[in-house]
């Protein structure tokens, strides 16, 4: 797999994508910084920009190289490899190689503005680790999708479909159930429901750092004990590490069983 | 017989010194507190030494006193009383380490009570495990200054306050550092004083707590991680400059909580990361200027009832939610501050933008309702839904804006 | 070398393979005929391990390729397009199939043999047809593996790579190499092949050598004899 991955990955470096990715955080990461000069609001349009981008981009940039690598994929199949190290190996390579765009793209110009000496540094790094999570859960979620879907057209819808419902649509039908049901007791459902979608996962990651004052305005004891304690990063993180591996495992089912 | 030939002695010379010093301690002549209290006359000076003195109900009444502790001598009240109940003009209490006053539901025993005196100083005393700390009666013409109070309070039912004051006037309250009690500093029916540079920290309620007592300020405290900072309740012409209100945190926490009050100013405060930074109910004729509020759950919420409160020249950055409101928008008025959260542009370049800002969003009415919702906070869908409400307000008031805007954050 | 029972593959509805059976003991060029959609790909591909059959077993060497991958360490195989990852140049996708393979290669010999050298430092992307087929080929030859399998292996060249390319293939068969080979041009296949397999509708219509094909259909030309086989089936 490594050796995929390596060939993957050389590859993905030197496609103009990965550099407009990088050059996008690097301008963006200027920008807020150098236009606004204050760290607080800069890390919150940041978090914005992540959860919004980081699961388009995934998505889209997964979707494209898998369709996009199809004839190696195709040369690969003849070789002596094997068929899960294949697109575990492309896989990896298209989520380090957008990982690292971002963590570079971000991380060079706030280094640059003396952030390891700000105590925003620890907001930042949540960002980042999230920022990760998302690009790794995204794209293998569009590897997912386009094994699914040899129709390359279909295959983008879907991967737009589910973005913009993890996005957008998930947390509206969320807040509808809320005001719908809100006779009832519902910290303990909010949690719930947050956890099955990733991208409120990562924002409510964020969230325990940047608004917990916000958040603990909330009386609930289930809540307290959710953002009031550790128990809320530990949660959180493991589920997003799950929706990592399961995506990953289905991967590796998938192409056990699939014809190419 | 020894008793006797002392008091003889120092019969027979009074009339030599205008005042003397009794030395106080473990093994001296006088070994007891209560004793050099007995011994002394007005104007006198009690120098206590280092170590270690179990009493309670030390009590001077009518002697201007003197009383120094060298090294923090301690005064250990086992749990039983008050330890110095004072009725006395022109004294002074410094240095010493008062300690164990025991909580007791039928009288306020603290470590130090002053009743009906005037023009006293407190200064730089230790009190520790207490139930009230320093407590005024009937006084005025104070200075309480540089005490540290530390105390374990666990419920409010039976804990007491750090400096309690009640139908005073005239006092300093300044460079002490509470921490632990119910309310750091209580007034009640308390005018014209000053709190200055104090620390008010890890309070079970209030850090700063006023009730119907006008004419006061309290300028450059801290106030961090209490049950609220400060809540100013029924009074009028409150001075509050250059305070830090910062990490107080809880469903019902506040940096400042302000209700029922008249005519007061707020200016050079910074609310750093509280829940919310200052919750208004009941309260007119309030000037909020050149404040710093900063990642805070809200900035601002005015309860029902607020008229002529005025913002201007405010920092509203990264908080959560910049202002919460409830009712009609009664003359209260935002003008000229900083948000951060504006994305107007200055096309004129004079430094305020071009469109009106709306500081109130569509959510906090939504968490308002159903305060679940607030694990959406910062979500895409919710802010499509203050965006929508921005461009055609609804719900929020639709004349509640800041119309000039600025554009740099302000420098004061 | 290869043995393959009962082999049946559904795509969708449409029955692709039904119940195929073939055996290949010896050495030498074996040529896999068919009209489209016979199942030609689909049985080399399920050789391959490309595709994962509904039923019947399929053996290389004695041994069950399911779920497998190191048999392909003997195997080589030219797919019919040749397209390749586009960003690489093409001394180094030979580099990293090399790299992949972990063995022995006689890379120098062939890129030379085939005349690709002055574009070995072009990107995959730039190469015309004909030429993307030469590095194909190279790739493909390039471990001397005993067996082999060529899915149109002529598409795109020009005639004296045409030529160079038989030359080869027939070396490989004195060099004691089975040979599989799907192609159009007949004449080539009657050419080089010693084994004529015809597939219809997913089974083995016709087994045998082009004189018996030739006999069996009393055509005496090769491309009539095949015209025939498909004619016959019609009517």
């Amino acid at each position: 797999m490594f050796k995929i991955f390596k060939y993957s990955f050389f590859d993905l470096t030197r496609s103009s994508w990965s550099y407009v990715y990088f050059l996008f955080y690097l301008l963006l990461g200027m920008v807020l910084l150098f236009l606004n000069n204050d760290l607080n609001t800069a890390v919150i349009t940041l978090m914005n920009v992540i959860i919004m981008l980081v699961p388009l981009i995934g998505t889209i940039f997964g979707v494209m190289y898998y369709y996009n690598s199809r004839e190696f994929t195709e040369l690969l199949l003849a070789q002596p490899v094997k068929r899960s190290s294949i697109f575990l190996g492309q896989y990896f390579g298209v989520a380090i190689s957008l990982s690292i765009s971002l963590v570079l793209g971000l991380g060079i110009p706030f280094a640059a503005y003396g952030l390891f000496k700000s105590p925003a540094i620890w907001d930042f790094v949540m960002l980042l680790v999230t920022g990760l999570f998302l690009t790794l859960i995204f794209s293998a979620l569009a590897f997912n999708i386009a094994l699914s879907n040899e129709n390359k057209i279909k295959g983008f819808g879907y991967a737009i479909l589910l973005w913009l419902f993890l996005a957008v649509i998930y947390d509206g039908l969320f807040l509808l159930s809320l005001v719908y049901f809100q006779e009832y007791p519902l910290d303990k459902f909010s949690l719930v429901a947050t956890m099955f979608n990733p991208i409120d996962l990562s924002r409510i990651l964020i969230l325990l750092k940047l608004d917990i004052s916000a958040l603990l305005s909330y009386t609930g004891a289930v809540f307290k004990q959710f953002f009031g304690t550790s128990f809320g990063s530990i949660a959180s993180i493991s589920m997003l590490v799950l929706w990592v591996v399961l995506p990953l495992l289905r991967i590796a089912y998938v192409v056990r069983k699939k014809d190419f | 017989m020894e008793r006797f030939l002392i008091f003889l002695s120092l019969l027979l010379f009074i009339p030599t010194l205008e005042a003397k010093e009794i030395v106080v301690c473990p093994g001296c002549e006088v070994s007891s507190i209560k004793q050099a209290v007995d011994l002394a006359n007005n104007g006198d000076t009690i120098r206590i030494q280092k170590g270690l003195y179990k009493e309670h109900d030390i009590e001077i009444i009518g002697k201007s006193l003197t009383i120094i502790g060298e090294n923090y001598p301690v005064i250990d009240a086992e749990m039983e009383g008050t330890a110095f109940r004072i009725k006395a003009d022109n004294f002074s209490i410094e240095g010493l380490h008062i300690k164990n006053i025991g909580t007791s539901h039928t009288s306020d025993d603290a470590a130090i009570l002053v009743s009906r005196s005037k023009n006293f100083s407190i200064k730089n005393n230790r009190l520790s495990n207490i139930f009230f700390g320093i407590l005024l009666e009937r006084s005025s013409e104070g200075d309480i200054t540089g005490n540290k109070i530390r105390s374990k309070a666990r419920s409010q039912a039976n804990s007491g306050n750090g400096i309690h004051i009640w139908n005073s006037k005239d006092l300093t309250i300044e460079n002490n550092d509470i921490q632990g009690v119910r309310d750091g500093i209580y007034l009640e029916f308390a005018n014209q004083c000053d709190i200055i540079n104090n620390i008010c920290r890890e309070n079970l309620r209030y850090g700063l707590h006023f009730m119907f007592s006008d004419h006061n300020k309290y300028l450059e405290n801290l106030f961090e991680n209490n049950g609220a900072g400060v809540a100013v309740m029924y009074s009028k012409f409150i001075e509050m400059e250059r305070n830090l209100f910062r990490k107080n945190w809880g469903s019902a926490s506040y940096g400042l909580l302000l209700k029922e009050i008249t005519d007061a100013t707020l200016k050079h405060n910074v609310f750093e990361d509280n829940t919310i930074a200052i919750s208004a109910d009941n309260t007119n004729r309030i000037d909020y200027i050149e404040n710093d509020f900063l990642s805070n759950g809200y900035a601002v919420r005015i309860r029902g009832a607020c008229y002529n409160n005025v913002f201007k020249r405010n920092n509203f950055l990264a908080n959560s939610f910049d202002v919460a409101y409830t009712g009609n928008i009664n003359e209260n008025e935002f003008l000229g501050n900083y948000w951060s959260e504006y994305t107007g542009y200055d096309l004129n370049k004079d430094g305020i933008g071009d469109v009106p800002f709306r500081p109130v969003k569509l959510f906090s009415y939504l968490v308002n309702k159903t305060p679940e919702a607030i694990i959406l906070l910062r979500s895409t869908f919710i802010g499509l839904l203050d965006f929508s409400e921005k461009v055609s307000p609804i719900f929020t008031p639709a004349e509640l804006t800041d119309s000039q805007p600025l554009m740099q954050k302000i420098k004061w | 070398m290869v043995s393959i029972k009962n082999l049946h593959k559904k795509f969708g509805s449409q029955k692709v393979l039904d119940g195929l059976e073939l055996e290949i003991k010896e050495k030498g060029i074996i040529a896999i005929l068919g009209p489209n959609g016979s199942g030609k790909t689909t049985l080399i591909k399920s050789i391959l391990g490309m595709v994962i059959p509904d039923k019947g077993t399929n053996k290389i060497d004695g041994k069950d390729i399911k779920n497998r991958w190191d048999y392909r360490q003997q195997l080589d195989y030219l797919p019919q397009i040749a397209n390749f990852p586009g960003n690489l140049k093409v001394i180094e996708l030979i580099t990293m199939i090399k790299d992949l393979r972990g063995l022995p290669a006689r890379d120098k010999e062939l890129i030379d043999f085939f005349k690709i050298e002055h574009f070995l430092d072009k990107k995959l992307t730039k190469l015309s047809g004909g030429m993307k087929q030469k590095v194909n080929l190279v790739l493909c030859f390039m471990f001397d593996s005993p067996l082999i399998i060529l899915d149109e292996p002529t598409s795109g060249l020009d005639p004296v790579s045409l030529l160079r390319l038989r030359k080869f293939i027939q070396q490989e068969k004195e060099n004691g190499k089975t040979i599989l080979i799907t192609s159009h041009i007949m004449d080539f296949v009657e050419d080089v092949a010693d084994r004529i397999i015809f597939l219809l509708e997913g089974k083995i219509y016709f087994d045998g050598t082009v004189n018996e094909l030739k006999e069996s259909t009393q055509e005496p030309d090769f491309e009539h004899a095949i015209a025939k086989l498909l004619t016959k089936e019609d009517v």
